[in-house]
C-alpha cells in the first residue's frame, strides 16, 4: 500500500534517514562484517598480530567435542523451554478465556513476568532451589533427594529451564489470549450445537485455527531460548557445572572473553548468524502467507 | 461461553490461581528474604513471613553497598539503569520516527534500499556479533560511556517497522488537506502526524524501556567500571564473591529493586504495551 500523495522533495528525505543509518552502519554492519572476517583470521595472545588462515577456525570448531556438546545443549534447553512455556501459557490462556468476572484481573497478575529481566529472574530461581538454603530445595532434602544445581549438570539444567520458562510463559499467554479471543464464538457454538464436548471442540475446533499463532510463537520462543536466556544461565550456572549448561550464545562468550580466542569466537558467531538467519527467513515466509489471509 | 456450567468454573478458576500462584511465588520469596537478617536467610530455614529488617537492608542495598566486598551502592547503578533504557527508548523512537516518515512520505532515488538496508538488521541481534561491536565501541573510546551502552542496543529496525505500518494507515486525505493549507513537511510532520502517532510512540517507549532496563549481557561486556553497571548486571555481581557467603538477603533486596520499574510499568500501561507488543511482532 503506497502513497500516491508524498512530497516531492529529495534532499530532506534522506537528512531524515541520516541518523538511523549513521547508526545501523557503526553499530550493525562494521561488526557484522568484522565477525565474518575476523573469524578467517588467528590472532595471537595479545591480539597485536593477526594472520588470514581461511577455514581454519571453523575446521577447529567443528571438530571440537564441546562445541557440539554446546549444539547439543543448545537443542536440548530450547526445546525443553519452548514446549513447556507453550503448554503451560495455552493452558492458562483457555482458561482466562472463559467468561470469568475476574478474568481482567488473572490477566493483568500473569503479564507482569515479561518484565523481568531474565538474569534477575534466573536469581530468584536460583534463590528458591539454592542447594543449602533455597526455601523449595529444603523438602527435596528431606526427601533425602540429593539435590544439587552447583555440581549435577542435569539438576543445574532443570534449573535454568524452570527459570526460563517462568520468564516466557506471561508473553505466550498474552498471544494465546489474543489468539482465542480472535477466534469467532459462532464457529464454537456450532460445534457445541454438534454434540462436542469442551475437550473434543478444543482439539478439533480451537486448536487447528490457534495454529498459526502457535507456530508464530515457536519461532520468537526460539529465538528467545537462544538470546535472551543468556543471562538466565550466566546468573545462575555460568555455563556450568563442567559445561553442561554451556549453550551456544554462552560459548561465542566464554570462548573469546574468558579464553581469549577471538577467531573461534567469531566463526561461532558466523555459524549462529547463519542458524539465525535461517530462523528468520522461515518466519517471514510464514507472515507473509498470514498477511493474505 | 456456549454451555455454562458452574464446575467449569471453578477449574478455571483453580488452574488460574495456580498459574498466578506459580508466577508470584518467586517474587514473594525474594521480597521475604530482603527483609531478614543475613543469618536467618543463610541458614536454610527462613520463614514465608516477614521479617523486621526490610528497611535496613534496603538502606544498605541503596545506599551502602555490601559489606564483604566493595560493591557499589544500588542507588548508583539504578540511575545508571534509568538513563540507559530511556536513552534507548528515547534515541530509537527518534531515529525510526524520522527514518519511517522518510520512507512513507516521500519518493527519492534508492528510497527501497534504505529501507532493506535498515530491514536486515532485524536478522541479527546483538549478541551474536558482540564482539566486533564491542570492539567498534572501544575504538570509539565510549567504553564506560552512557553513549557506548545506549547507541549499538538502538541500531535496529523494529521501531521503524510499527511508525511504517502506522502511517501506512493514516489518511492520504490529511497530507491534502495540510497541503492546501500551506503546510510543508515540518509542519506536515509537527501538527498532523505527530499527534496521531501519541498512542504508537508511547507503545515502543514502555517496550524498548523494559527492553533496554534488561539488558544484561552488553552492559556486562562494556563497563569496565563499577560505577557504570546496570542494575541488572549488578546484581549476579553481589552474588559472586570470593568467600561463599554471599549477602542473599541484599541481593534480594536488590532484585526486587530491578523489578519494579519496567514491572510498574507494565502493569500501568497494560493496554498499550501489549498492543505495541502485538503490532511489533507481526
Amino acid at each position: 500500500m503506497e502513497k500516491s500523495v508524498v512530497f516531492n522533495n529529495k534532499l530532506l528525505p534522506c537528512l531524515l534517514l541520516v541518523p538511523q543509518l549513521i547508526i545501523t552502519f557503526v553499530f550493525f554492519y562494521w561488526p557484522a562484517s568484522q565477525a565474518v572476517w575476523q573469524s578467517f583470521l588467528r590472532e595471537d595472545a595479545f591480539g597485536l598480530t593477526s594472520e588470514f588462515v581461511g577455514l581454519e577456525n571453523y575446521q577447529s570448531l567443528f571438530v571440537q567435542p564441546e562445541y557440539y556438546a554446546s549444539m547439543l545443549t543448545t537443542l536440548i534447553f530450547s526445546s525443553l523451554v519452548a514446549v513447556l512455556s507453550l503448554s503451560i501459557a495455552l493452558l492458562f490462556a483457555t482458561q482466562a478465556d472463559k467468561n470469568l468476572k475476574a478474568a481482567s484481573v488473572y490477566k493483568t497478575f500473569m503479564i507482569w513476568p515479561y518484565a523481568v529481566a531474565p538474569a534477575v529472574a534466573g536469581v530468584l530461581w536460583f534463590f528458591m532451589f539454592h542447594p543449602s538454603l533455597g526455601t523449595l530445595a529444603r523438602p527435596l532434602r528431606w526427601m533425602n533427594f540429593d539435590w544439587n544445581p552447583l555440581l549435577n549438570g542435569n539438576h543445574a539444567m532443570i534449573l535454568v529451564v524452570m527459570a526460563a520458562v517462568w520468564k516466557q510463559i506471561s508473553y505466550n499467554f498474552l498471544f494465546f489470549l489474543a489468539g482465542l479471543q480472535s477466534i469467532p464464538k459462532s464457529v464454537i457454538e456450532a460445534g457445541a450445537i454438534d454434540g462436542a464436548g469442551p475437550m473434543r471442540r478444543f482439539w478439533t475446533i480451537i486448536f487447528p485455527l490457534l495454529s498459526p499463532t502457535t507456530f508464530f510463537l515457536l519461532v520468537v520462543n526460539i529465538v528467545y531460548v537462544f538470546f535472551d536466556t543468556f543471562g538466565i544461565i550466566d546468573a545462575v550456572t555460568g555455563g556450568g557445572p563442567a559445561g553442561t549448561t554451556t549453550t551456544m550464545v554462552y560459548k561465542v562468550y566464554a570462548d573469546g572473553r574468558l579464553g581469549g580466542d577471538l577467531g573461534g569466537s567469531a566463526a561461532q558467531s558466523v555459524v549462529l548468524m547463519v542458524i539465525v538467519i535461517a530462523l528468520t527467513a522461515i518466519q517471514f515466509r510464514y507472515v507473509e502467507r498470514k498477511v493474505q489471509y | 461461553m456456549v454451555e455454562h456450567r458452574p464446575l467449569n468454573d471453578i477449574i478455571a478458576y483453580a488452574i488460574l490461581t495456580l498459574g498466578v500462584f506459580i508466577v508470584a511465588f518467586p517474587v514473594y520469596l525474594a521480597l521475604i528474604a530482603s527483609t531478614h537478617d543475613a543469618a536467618t536467610v543463610v541458614g536454610g530455614n527462613m520463614p514465608l513471613r516477614p521479617g523486621g529488617h526490610a528497611l535496613e537492608n534496603y538502606y544498605r542495598a541503596v545506599f551502602v553497598g555490601g559489606s564483604r566486598t566493595s560493591r557499589e551502592p544500588v542507588g548508583h547503578l539504578l540511575l545508571n539503569s534509568f538513563i540507559s533504557a530511556t536513552g534507548i527508548a528515547v534515541g530509537k523512537i527518534f531515529i525510526s520516527i524520522l527514518s519511517a516518515y522518510a520512507v512513507v512520505y516521500f519518493r527519492f532515488p534508492l528510497r527501497k534500499t534504505a529501507f532493506w538496508i535498515i530491514f536486515i538488521t532485524l536478522m541479527l541481534p546483538v549478541e551474536v556479533r558482540i564482539y566486533p561491536t564491542y570492539k567498534v565501541v572501544a575504538d570509539l573510546h565510549m567504553l564506560d560511556t552512557y553513549a557506548g551502552l545506549i547507541l549499538p542496543l538502538i541500531a535496529s529496525a523494529t521501531g521503524t517497522l510499527l511508525f511504517r505500518q502506522f502511517f501506512m494507515t493514516v489518511p492520504e486525505e490529511l497530507l491534502e488537506a495540510s497541503r492546501i493549507d500551506g503546510a510543508g513537511p515540518f509542519r506536515f510532520f509537527w501538527d498532523t502526524l505527530l499527534p496521531l502517532s501519541v498512542t504508537t510512540i508511547s507503545a515502543l517507549f514502555v517496550i524498548q524501556f523494559i527492553y533496554g532496563w534488561n539488558q544484561y549481557l552488553w552492559p556486562l561486556l562494556i563497563t569496565t567500571q563499577d560505577s557504570m553497571q546496570t542494575i541488572v548486571t549488578g546484581i549476579k555481581k553481589m552474588l559472586t564473591t570470593t568467600d561463599e557467603l554471599a549477602e542473599w538477603q541484599l541481593a534480594m533486596a536488590t532484585a526486587i529493586l530491578a523489578m519494579l520499574p519496567p514491572v510498574a510499568v507494565v502493569v500501568f500501561m497494560q493496554r498499550l504495551f501489549v498492543r505495541g507488543l502485538v503490532e511489533t511482532e507481526k
